[in-house]
């Protein structure tokens, strides 16, 4: 099997050209510009569109102009640039157009550094844009992921007609790792409802707007069953020695890779540790932390945040079971080390 | 095998590229491996480094503060590893830059002046080639013939030219080590 040696941002290029994707724009940022730079080495190769707009905004608004045409089309951008193109994707979720953006996060708030952090789930995951809007989030932990969930995004984008963010950090962005490329996409579904210049979509509009305030709640409605919907059938995690954990170990992303070497490392001392690993973010797979919680006694949730995720995690086990969270900020990142010292810590008192 | 590598120093003295060529080289012996970086200012002339594995089986976090071997080859990057060596675990130094060497009893200890040799063989360039002579004749992870195939994938086409004299470069390390040896 043929292995390729990239980093995860070259790795989103690749998985977003055999996912179908043919337009880009963007605007570069550390630590996402290898996003921008693989896509305009690339997708002019295999008869798409790269370009560089003036800004943030501009970029979202045309990938929203082409997502209304009927193409495969992304960004992506890094925390300050997902701040501005908000706007754009509540614009998207209104207008329910297919599109994929990919976050790197940085270190926030403001300017913060270029370091990498977990600190834009809440505005990503809860939608940092206005109105009751949901965006499908997906959070690769690896490269051969940013390459594969990337490909995925874009089929769960049409499939829904809704934007998919692919949250991801720094670390995931920037590290080198084998990628074993997927299969292309070849079969696409028809979208009647583009607007392309045809005289087929001559009477298709594709807008935001219901000036009515009845007609804007069956719109919103129809929005919140499509999220049901998802909420259903597309979460996605992965669980580590689970059945018998006494405690679960619960991260994404770069996080979660270092919860797997906590839980080998914990293993080999005897402790009854599990990891699960939220692949979506939205839907988050509240059920199966339900179901866990069940037979574990404590979770616990490590992030490179202020812990944003560990409120959805709470809020899943609905103070049934406790919960204790570790993380770090501004670009620090939580070592084995010390979150096995804490789980030590942890497994001490559970005996008391 | 599991062999948790950091190799740290100036930008600009092909410290990154080093994990790259024992990565691609691992991959080619059907290895997992991994390449974290530091990446962003300190890439334009201040210290970088990179976090490298390369191992039989799956690599669970690339981020590790740990290593078996630290490759250091400056003397911020001495004072900044030294301590995270494994006990048992191996540092080699570059000894022309580095004024205060590794102290620890518990590690082993090379120094190597491969900045000196690199300007005997009439390109500084190739410091970091004898660093990694030095590190695969003390710890033959990988095959020479792998370690110059990588040396083609991370080398730009228009220095393939320059392939010998690395090869060169790589064998002078590994000479190196025999001749300096302090072990501990």
């Amino acid at each position: 099997m043929l292995r390729l040696f990239m980093k995860g941002n070259e790795a989103a290029v690749y998985g977003a050209i055999l996912g179908g994707c043919r337009a880009y724009y963007g605007y570069p940022i550390t630590p996402a510009s290898e996003i921008a730079e693989t896509a305009a080495k690339y997708f002019p190769q295999v008869g798409g569109t790269f370009l560089q707009a003036e800004s943030e905004v501009a970029a979202i608004n045309m990938v929203y102009g082409a997502a209304s045409t009927g193409q495969r089309v992304m960004t992506a951008s890094s925390g300050p640039g997902l701040s501005l193109k908000q706007e754009g994707i509540s614009y998207s979720a209104g207008s329910e157009l297919p599109l994929v953006v990919v976050d790197v996060m940085r270190g926030g708030p403001g300017l913060g550094n270029i370091a990498p952090e977990q600190g834009d789930y809440n505005q990503i995951v809860k939608g940092g844009g206005h109105g009751n809007y949901r965006v499908i989030v997906l959070a690769p932990n690896c490269v051969q992921e940013m390459c594969d969930l990337t490909k995925a995004a874009f089929e769960l984008a049409d499939k829904y007609r809704n934007p998919v963010i692919v949250l991801t950090d720094g670390f995931v962005g920037q590290m080198m790792e084998p990628v074993v490329l997927p299969e292309p996409i070849t079969e696409f579904q028809e979208k009647p409802w583009v607007v392309d210049g045809t005289v087929k979509t001559v009477n298709n509009l594709i807008s935001s707007i219901e000036l009515e305030p009845e007609d804007l709640e069956r719109h919103n409605i129809k929005l919140q069953k499509k999220y049901k919907t998802i909420s259903e059938n597309e979460v996605r995690y992965e669980e580590l020695y689970t059945e018998d954990a006494e405690v679960i170990l619960m991260g994404y992303g770069i996080v979660s890779r270092v919860l797997q070497s906590v839980v080998d490392e914990a293993r080999s001392e005897g402790l009854p540790v599990g990891l699960l690993r939220p692949v979506t973010l939205f839907p988050f797979p509240t059920n199966k932390i339900q179901e866990l919680s069940r037979t574990a006694k404590l979770f616990f949730v490590s992030e490179m945040s202020n812990g944003q995720m560990f409120d959805d995690v709470r809020l899943a086990l609905e103070g049934k079971s406790p919960a204790k969270f570790f993380g770090h900020m501004g670009g620090v990142v939580p070592t084995t080390e010390e979150i096995l010292e804490q789980l030590k810590m942890i497994f001490n008192e559970l005996k008391e | 095998m599991t062999e948790e590598i950091i190799i740290a120093g100036f930008g600009g003295q092909g410290v990154l590229s080093m994990g790259m060529i024992l990565c691609y080289a691992g991959m080619m012996e059907n290895k997992e491996v991994s390449w974290m970086p530091s990446y962003g200012p300190e890439m334009r002339g201040g210290t970088a480094n990179c976090i490298t594995i390369i191992s039989d089986s799956k690599i669970s976090s690339p981020i590790i503060s740990r290593f078996d071997t630290v490759i250091a080859l400056n003397q911020p990057s001495v004072d900044k590893f030294e301590n995270s060596v494994k006990p048992g675990g191996l540092i080699i130094y570059e000894s022309t830059n580095v004024i205060n060497p590794p102290t620890r009893n518990d590690i082993q200890i090379i120094g190597i002046a491969a900045s000196s040799e690199a300007a005997k063989m009439k390109n500084t360039k190739i410091l970091n080639m004898i660093m990694l002579g030095a590190f695969l004749k003390k710890k033959p992870i990988i095959g020479m013939d792998n370690i110059l195939k990588g040396l083609k994938q991370v080398l730009p086409e228009r220095y393939h030219n320059l392939i010998p004299l690395n090869e060169e470069a790589i064998k002078k390390g590994s000479e190196l080590v025999g001749e300096v040896e302090v072990s501990a």
